[in-house]
């Protein structure tokens, strides 16, 4: 049951970010891009998924209170402030989708809440994983860290990274999803961002060398992780290879491989701690009675119907879309 | 200011909020699925008009509920860690159940709703209408029995400081949850109306849109009609449970200080805490206090003096709060009786002043649904899980003021803003009004044209861009 459960967390998680990642990679992109064709013509390609791929940071947070409540309390309260940001991060470039379309004049702010709630957004998610990887400062199973225990520079690295991260996404999904100007763009985008995603893996790998942190001692010790980072790198390279032959689509695919194995050797390498090496997965886990009711209830039925819902509106939404269908046309 | 009331503050900020839009678009989600149906089955233009007048106006609400929905799934861990912890093996599940049940449902259909019109078939469109409003439903179904268990909590057993769950059709099939879950849905149906008739009642007045507006008023004010006398009667139930299972609440509700057998009524009253009185009071004599709270001419209707003071709530608030939900629950019967009997009579549109206060009844609906929702949670309080966990002793440890300061003062700024906005343009989307449907040339995939069941599509060169 507490496998069941773990997995469904860690797919949701992935999900999460491959989901959302290509619509706060949009927005980054979104705060670079000039002129309203190009605008309005990346925003349709994110506007009837953003919300469903939001959805699965609700779906993470409930599955973490439901089934593994002490992370739940722990993190969330040890991450006070900066998760706080997050979500107004997060309803800044929510509701900018609907509003900028509701004015002309004002329409600079909502693009600005769009491109500055997406950074924002991105930035902090990727700074609570580096602070997670360091180590948070736990006492007697309680976070004793202070106000700001989680800003560190590798964990202000990691936030950067991320914003990389979403932002080859988001590129390579626009040149999946659009035409013209936009689709051109992305393709110059894209190897830029590349390059900026590996020079970061590099960087946080020497980092991790540099200052022992435990998590490297797992790697010594289970040498069969490195099939992640392999796979990672045939991914790298098949899409250094798409990106030379200008393909759509291929590149969208491969860099979601990439994310795939970084999570992967993440999840791994914690493996089993949860939140490493203060609290492991059974010492979270809910009681029976609750994991039970979850696993009948929406585990083993609603969950499958949850994947076919994402997998029924991106086929409804599939295909490369126009430059200017959007929000302002319902 | 101590970080404790700073959080409580923040919560009551934010779900405040919040309950705003949920209300609003519940109601409005189901009444988009009946204009569809209604368009389909009658192929009368004026439906489909209206639909995508009110799609417009629900897709704004819903954005914004939405966004600050996503708050409540994190306020529980990062200011209340002690009862997240201690609570997660029940109320997690619960929340979860909403999410998985009803959260994904919602967004996916929703998507198709705003933007797959000429994408799908009609009645595919239709069933991703009816989806979405059950979506709402099932998601205001969980909300419901998650907080009823917050107010009686049953079907637990304490193991190592936490509630562990033996009985979950204990938890979820009570007659706790069966009152209050229609009293939520019902009062979100009649905010629906409420705003749908007022509407009307606007366009009649600005003599504009007169068919549309016939249709709103006639449909808003007939469904309150029918569904405020059903309202009354939940009402009455969910203070049953209350007398039962929170004699604090009530008797704060009732500003009753003394034990009295049988217990009077008051209607109104200052109820003065420091000397535990109440000045000014209106008071209807015995029997009437049991006659409402426990259906008996001769019941023992406890008061505060009997129960700790340690353990009261705020009194004030739960007072006026239910007052307030009252008076406004009786002015929208009245309305919405009055309003239709003159609609039935083809008088209401002549009557300018029924007219006049239909229009500015739109706030009464959402005032009544916060006003309630004051009474039962102040009403909880020193409480957070009622009789066993203390608000006080439910907050993250290690949370410093500084640190609720900072948040609480950022939630209200972006809030303040965001909502400010969000209702200007949706006042501004009612002002303007519905238009003739649009055909979307811009979506229609080449080789599947626009197929509209209804109406013939007025097609228009430039894409139309909603309020400007």
């Amino acid at each position: 049951m507490v496998m069941f459960w773990v997995s469904l967390l860690a797919i949701s998680i992935l999900l999460y970010v491959l989901l959302d990642g290509v619509d706060l990679g949009v927005g980054l992109l979104f705060g670079l891009a000039r002129g309203e064709a190009r605008r309005g013509a990346m925003l349709s390609a994110v506007a009837p998924i953003w919300d469903g791929n939001e959805t699965w940071l609700v779906i993470t947070a409930v599955i973490l209170w439901g089934a593994f409540p002490v992370v739940y309390a722990s993190l969330l309260s040890a991450f006070y402030l900066p998760l706080i940001v997050m979500l107004l991060g997060l309803i800044l470039r929510g509701v900018a989708f609907e509003f900028r379309y509701k004015t002309q004049r004002l329409r600079w702010v909502w693009d600005l809440s769009f491109a500055g709630g997406s950074l924002i957004a991105t930035f902090i998610q990727g700074m609570t994983v580096g602070a997670l990887v360091e180590g948070l400062q736990f006492t007697n199973g309680q976070y004793s860290g202070g106000e700001v225990g989680w800003l560190t520079p590798f964990a202000v690295l990691c936030g950067i990274g991320l914003c990389l991260g979403y932002a080859l996404l988001g590129a390579c999904w626009l040149a999946k999803k659009c035409e013209a100007e936009v689709r051109e763009m992305a393709h110059r985008q894209i190897p830029v961002l590349a390059v900026g995603v590996l020079a970061f893996l590099v960087l946080v790998f020497a980092y991790a060398l540099a200052e022992h942190l435990p998590i490297l001692h797992r790697w010594i010790d289970r040498p069969y992780l490195f099939v992640f980072p392999a796979i990672g790198a045939v991914a790298a390279s098949v899409l250094g290879l798409s990106i030379l032959r200008h393909n759509d689509h291929w590149p969208f695919y491969m860099v979601a491989l990439i994310f795939v194995s970084a999570f992967g050797t993440l999840a791994l390498s914690f493996w089993p701690y949860m939140i490493p090496f203060v609290i492991t997965i059974d010492e979270a886990a809910s009681p029976r009675s609750s994991l039970a009711f979850m696993f009948w209830g929406c585990g083993v039925v609603v969950f499958p119907l949850m994947l076919i819902y994402t997998v029924i509106s991106y086929t409804v939404f599939r295909g490369k879309v126009g430059p200017t269908a959007g929000y302002g046309h319902h | 200011m101590t970080a404790l009331l700073l959080s409580r503050i923040q919560f009551a900020f934010t779900i405040t909020f919040h309950i705003i839009f949920p209300s609003f678009t519940i109601g409005l989600a189901a009444w988009l699925t009946v204009l569809e149906a209604l368009g389909l089955a009658t192929g009368r233009p004026v439906y489909r008009v209206i639909f995508e007048f009110w799609l417009k106006i629900f897709g704004v609400a819903f954005g914004l509920g939405v966004v600050s929905g996503i708050v409540m799934a994190f306020q529980f861990g990062t200011n209340w860690s002690v009862l997240s912890k201690m609570s997660g093996p029940i109320q997690g599940p619960l929340l979860m159940f909403e999410t998985f049940w009803a959260f994904m449902l919602e967004a996916s259909f929703f998507g198709v709703l705003i933007f797959g019109r000429s994408r799908v078939p009609p009645w595919f469109y239709l069933f991703s209408t009816a989806m979405v409003a059950l979506g709402t439903s099932i998601s205001a179904f969980w909300i419901m029995v998650n907080n009823s268990w917050m107010q009686v909590p049953s079907g637990y057993v304490m193991e190592n400081g936490a509630f562990v769950p033996n009985d979950w059709t204990k938890i979820i099939f009570n007659s706790v949850v069966w009152s209050r879950f229609p009293h939520m849905l019902l009062a979100a149906y009649l905010t629906g109306a409420f705003c749908v008739a007022a509407t009307g009642a606007w366009y009649m007045l600005r003599k504009v849109y007169h068919a549309e507006a016939r249709i709103m008023l006639r449909m808003g004010l007939g469904l309150a009609a029918v569904l405020m006398p059903i309202q009354l009667v939940f009402g009455h139930l969910v203070g049953g449970y209350v007398n039962t299972y929170q004699p604090s609440k009530m008797a704060a509700i009732e500003g009753r200080w003394n034990d009295e057998k049988p217990g009077s009524e008051v209607l109104f009253a200052w109820p003065d805490v420091e000397n535990r009185r109440n000045v000014f009071a209106i008071t209807l004599p015995p029997p009437f206090g049991s006659l409402i709270d426990s259906d008996s001419f001769t019941a023992a209707e406890t008061g505060l003096n009997s129960i700790p003071k340690e353990n009261w709530p705020p009194v004030v608030i739960p007072f006026f709060a239910f007052r307030i939900m009252v008076g406004c629950g009786l002015l929208m019967l009245g309305l919405a009786w009055l309003g239709s009997y003159l609609s039935y009579k083809h008088r209401l549109a002549y009557n300018r002043p029924l007219l006049w206060l239909t229009f500015f009844s739109f706030p009464l609906p959402f005032i009544a649904i916060i006003t309630g929702w004051f009474t039962a949670e102040v009403g909880r309080q020193p409480w957070v899980v009622f009789g066993v966990l203390r608000t006080a002793d439910a907050m993250t440890p290690f949370l410093t003021t500084q640190q609720a300061t900072i948040s609480l003062v950022i939630f209200c700024s972006v809030y303040a803003f965001i909502f400010l906005f969000g209702t200007f343009y949706i006042y501004r989307l009612i002002r303007t009004g519905p238009r003739k449907p649009l055909e979307m040339p811009h979506l229609a995939v080449p080789n599947r044209p626009m197929s509209l069941a209804d109406d013939e599509p007025i097609t228009e060169p430039h894409h139309f861009v909603a309020g400007e």
